[in-house]
């Protein structure tokens, strides 16, 4: 085997593939301070700890809300958080049958020498913190790489810079008992065609498989999480079925069916057009070796956020867009959604920020 | 897309998923006049065209076996060959549905510096060659890279150099509407374990598709002819079924979805070793998304060849010899192979030569 033999092997295929079932999906409720910050201010909320961690509690004890995720991918502060019962948040996830996840990177820096691309920090010491992630209950982690489209870009430095780092991390996760979550995020910023992106994601997701079975990566034992391929956001929007098509065909190109999963990242997508996209890509017809489902931020969020408002009496309603958007992607990834979710306040209103940085 | 553009785009998808048929395989009658001159010698046949026609003849006239077939590797000679009757072999083939190939390298050299490796030669002109032979008729195209296992081979220099040119050759061949067969053959020779033959395949695989990648290569309009994973020649043997998780599960690692069949080689194991290992593959439970076919040539002639010795009174009989053995091959792809194909004499023969050269 090209791979190197972690003692969490086993462990490592078992929770990548769990995380893999059909029905279910990942909620990326793994915003830094500075981020969610960002979130709380755009609905008048102060960013304390408090608020913070009763915005994860919202999320993480809505009914019916855990049956749809397989994962939650946390931020190092909400870890070690409990519910205003007392109960940690690990294991409140862990009666709902999810895998706490951590975000592991520390941000990008920029290249020199580029145009403004970046490379993202995070190796050192990194096999110490995994061991205490895994210690508090953690069993994935995640690493976002970022990638943008432009004139000359990405950068075959940019590319391998970035493709090293995703393996680098990665094998030093499963050297600790994390499922590594694969991120090579190509920004959506941009005017070119759905074309370009797919030329772009394919050579990017190539340079990656190459990295890691460079560096001995257990491919049973981790997930990717891509971009969809589309056009970009200055361009013209095509529909549902085009973006299955491409996205799934630069992954039957690039991704290996050792891989058990993809969750995609939803971008600056609107949380319908995320899920209807998704639907499309698991009704879509062709060869499909791993199983397609979601590792959603904002496009799970957003609707939620807008009824919380950070008041505790519209906890209920909060809860109840939430729950929409859960099921709604959980019946997606099974490509039974209907595109009939209770369309909550902001549903479809588009998430993307241009140069978004997490 | 990160492929180029062909204007042979449409037929080379089709021509390659046809070759993975189910129930269908290769023939690779391909010997050089050199190498079929030493298969000639060891049944006291003499090395002269018409003899070389004969047998290529009494192979393509069997009947039945050209319905267990879906393509045929030729040699440039025998591209231009007729039957006794006049009728050009390769109409014969496209009567009997079967697609003409032809091989295209031009044989190894050594690279310098490196411990006997070698690199393949054939890239110069390669372009013109291919439009000729599309003229003739051929339809896929086959070009042999060899990398051997060592204490210090394959060497980064050896894998990178023949994938290159795997990488070259297939481009070249698809501009010109002949489908590559990617054949990067790992040999058997040597004491190794099968762990040590999976570790090389993979790494092999793996820089194989990054250089299909890179050189725009349009992977469904590809075949690979691997080795299968095995333990050395010098070491004990295994079950059909350790080889086929082996295999598989090295595929699994390497190759994506796109590819539309894998017709392995045959390398030095004998004609019945090879049906057994293929149709343990086509029972071998596991995601598999391309066709586990076979590209044979000892593996498919040597009991043919026994049988028929030169001599014309034996035709009917080396015939039944040869449909035996495409029979075999062709359940084994169907993973229905029982195992009882009536044994030719040679049929369980090694068919190993130590430091093969075609």
């Amino acid at each position: 085997m090209s791979c190197f033999t972690s003692k969490y092997q086993d462990e490592l295929i078992a929770n990548a593939a769990y995380i893999g079932t059909p029905g279910k999906g990942i909620l990326a409720a793994d915003e830094s301070t500075g981020t969610i910050g960002k979130r709380l201010s755009s609905i008048n909320v102060e960013n304390i700890e408090e608020n913070r961690r009763n915005l994860r509690e919202l999320l993480f004890t809505t009914p019916g809300a855990l049956e749809c995720l397989s994962g939650v991918i946390l931020f190092e502060e909400t870890l070690y958080q409990k519910t205003s019962n007392g109960k940690p948040f690990v294991d409140v996830m862990k009666e709902g049958k999810v895998l706490p996840g951590i975000k592991v990177d520390k941000g990008t820096v920029q290249l020199p020498g580029t145009n403004g691309e970046t490379t993202t920090q995070g190796l050192d010491g990194l096999a110490e913190r995994c061991k205490k992630y895994y210690a508090a209950g953690a069993r994935f982690a995640k690493w976002r790489a970022v990638l943008k489209i432009g004139p000359n870009e990405p950068s075959q430095l940019a590319i391998n810079e970035n493709a090293n780092g995703l393996a680098r991390y990665a094998v030093i996760c499963q050297e600790n008992g994390l499922v590594p979550i694969v991120e090579p995020e190509i920004l959506i910023d941009g005017s070119h065609s759905i074309d370009k992106c797919a030329d772009v994601t394919e050579r990017v997701l190539s340079a990656c498989y190459k990295a890691l079975t460079d560096h001995h990566v257990l491919l049973e034992g981790t997930l990717l999480k891509p971009n969809m391929v589309t056009p970009g956001s200055d361009a013209l929007k095509v529909a549902p079925e085009v973006i299955a098509e491409y996205t799934v065909r630069a992954l039957q190109r690039t991704v290996p069916a050792a891989v058990p999963a993809i969750v995609f990242l939803s971008g600056g997508q609107s949380e319908e057009e995320a899920s209807l996209n998704l639907n499309a890509m698991n009704k879509l017809k062709g060869k499909k070796p791993w199983s397609l489902s979601f590792s959603f931020g904002r496009a799970l969020q957003q609707s939620t956020l807008k009824a919380w408002a950070g008041k505790e009496e519209n906890v209920p309603k909060a809860k109840k867009a939430f729950f929409a958007r859960c099921k709604a992607n959980s019946q997606a990834t099974l490509g039974t959604y209907k595109g009939n979710a209770h369309l909550g306040e902001g549903a479809s209103e588009s998430l993307h920020v241009k140069d978004y940085k997490y």
